[in-house]
């Protein structure tokens, strides 16, 4: 039983980091209805970007300051050059464009910072601790607590400040958001800029599991099944949905793989997410669409 | 400055894409506390007229491609919708257009955010929304795509007047809603005419209805006003009647409805 309960946990655990990538989609996506491709390079060049300064002796705060600032420029840019000239186009065009904007970003951040796979230690002791006769992973703690802390601090911004209201209007139907005065520009700068710090926040969390290296950008395809599961519009979708893909996935791997011959965690959650789409297409979080009959 | 500029459309043509000519020459004006009526059948330019007053046809690929429209003395091609929302120009666009899934409050407040009021100036905006359209407050947390048609035209309506506006520019306020519920917005649209001093430009179809309520009137056909007068003197024009009335024979009729226009 405790060996059940610590796979459960150790599961649950890295579900939560698939959720902090996860999380960058939803705000994307809740703010623009685009799916935003691009959101795994983000977290490449956020934590490329870190390392590099990082390794060059620059102080911890400092470094991810100056990173979270190239964040906030490259969302400006993508705005100002994408966005802005693609305004009420259909989804897929912009979908196209966040696809164009991913090899860039990939690109260049390793064009400036080059291709080589960058350790990186955020100082956090990754000894397991035992908690209740279960061990549990230090470093997998801190993530969920930080995954966490950015939950509330997001829902807090989209349900009670006026940009997250403006933000969620301009989702529901851009032009009546226009007609009234938003100004979508700025807004978009905003919430590609919040993106930006949520792919930093992911990036040297998966940074420092895996290394720097371009595999990073791949963590959107785990990211997928998370969204399908939770919801494209929710962040507490993003969690859940997180944590349910990486429960599944580690249980499925430790009781099936024996029988189906191994590697279940690689495909479990995207039959989880198929499934979903058959059952409930909008996710257990996600907002269906209201249709007047 | 003078108070005869208030809104002046002087003679626009608008392109949609480069190729479709939705308006060939429009000209009006709407003066301060004033109703306009903006008449005419489906595609005769009554939209296209409204989006180009409040510079939302760029997100449709349209543009002026001739005229000048001036609000207050001031030419309104270099400003985007929000300078002309903040400058007291507001357009409720036709089919409503609340945002569905915020809550009805939440789309009146998303209203307010253009002025950047404090917390209390947005409260009593809130509030006095509420006493126009007092329906609004008993489904204030109610998720604004599941209210009916009439409580979302409301919301349209209430949502724009949050911005503090002196021309509301509205496009078909009674499409698709019952009789009783287009009488009850007709009246709190009069109301805040006489009271408040908002100025409305209204395109609607239903010439009968808006001229009882409208100062002023201009008849749109094919991309040009065909018509314009007082109200008075439209509802007794014939051929006003003839078209936008319903009393059109059935030839008059057909050969109106085989203008394609955008």
């Amino acid at each position: 039983m405790s060996f059940f309960i610590e796979t459960l946990v150790g599961g649950l655990l890295a579900g939560v980091m698939y959720s902090l990538v996860a999380i960058g989609f939803v705000l994307v996506f809740k703010a623009s209805g685009v799916f935003n491709f691009a959101q795994g390079s983000m977290v490449l060049c956020a934590a490329l970007t870190f390392v590099t300064l990082h390794d060059k002796g620059i102080d911890f705060w400092l470094a991810a300051l100056i990173t979270l600032a190239v964040m906030v420029l490259i969302a400006i840019a993508v705005e100002r050059v994408v966005l802005r000239p693609l305004v009420n186009r259909p989804q897929i065009t912009l979908f196209m464009a966040t696809l164009g904007v991913s090899f860039v970003i990939e690109g260049l951040a390793q064009i400036v910072m080059g291709a080589s796979v960058h350790e990186l230690d955020l100082g956090i002791v990754d000894t397991p601790i035992e908690i209740g006769g279960v061990q549990v992973s230090q470093f997998d703690l801190v993530a969920a607590g930080t995954a966490g802390i950015l939950v509330v601090a997001l829902s807090i911004f989209f349900n009670k400040t006026r940009v997250g209201i403006a933000l969620r209007a301009i989702a529901d139907d851009p032009q009546a958001a226009l007609s009234i005065g938003i100004r979508l520009q700025t807004l978009w700068q905003v919430v590609w800029g919040v993106a930006g710090f949520v792919s930093l926040v992911a990036g040297l969390l998966w940074g420092a599991r895996q290394g720097v290296q371009f595999a990073l950008t791949l963590v959107v395809l785990k990211a997928l099944p998370v969204l399908i599961i939770g919801g494209f519009t929710s962040i507490t979708g993003a969690i859940v949905g997180g944590l349910i893909v990486g429960a599944g996935d580690s249980l499925a791997e430790i009781y099936l793989g024996s029988l189906l011959g191994g590697s279940v965690s690689t495909w479990f959650s995207y039959v989880l997410a198929v499934a979903f789409l058959l059952v409930r297409p909008a996710g257990l979080f996600g907002e269906a669409p209201i249709e007047r009959i | 400055m003078t108070t005869s500029s208030f809104l002046e459309v002087d003679n626009i043509e608008v392109l949609y894409g480069q190729a479709i000519l939705a308006l060939r020459g429009v000209s009006l004006r709407v003066e301060q506390r004033s109703i306009v009526a903006l008449l005419g059948a489906n595609g005769a330019g009554k939209t296209t007229t409204l989006k180009a007053i409040s510079n939302l046809l760029g997100s449709e690929r349209g543009h002026l491609s001739r005229g000048a429209i001036t609000w207050r003395g001031e030419a309104t091609s270099r400003l985007d919708p929000a300078d002309l929302v903040a400058r007291g120009v507001v357009q409720v666009l036709e089919g409503r257009h609340v945002f569905p899934q915020l809550t009805v409050e939440e789309n009146l407040l998303s209203g307010g955010f253009v002025r950047r009021p404090s917390r209390r100036a947005l409260a009593d905006d809130l509030e006095r929304v509420y006493t126009w359209f007092p329906r609004l407050k008993q489904r204030r947390s109610a998720r604004c795509g599941l209210t009916s048609g009439g409580e979302q035209q409301m919301v349209a309506i209430g949502r724009a007047l949050m911005t503090h506006p002196t021309l509301v520019l509205l496009d078909e306020p009674s499409m698709g809603l019952a009789p009783i519920i287009v009488e009850e917005i007709f009246h709190i649209i009069r109301d805040l005419n006489r009271n408040e001093g908002v100025s409305f430009l209204l395109a609607e179809q239903n010439a009968h209805l808006v001229l009882q309520f409208a100062d002023h009137g201009y008849v749109l056909e094919n991309g040009r006003v065909a018509a314009s007068g007082t109200a008075a003197e439209l509802a007794e024009r014939d051929d006003v009647a003839e078209f936008y009335l319903g009393a059109a024979t059935a030839g008059t009729a057909a050969a109106s409805l085989q203008t394609p226009i955008a």
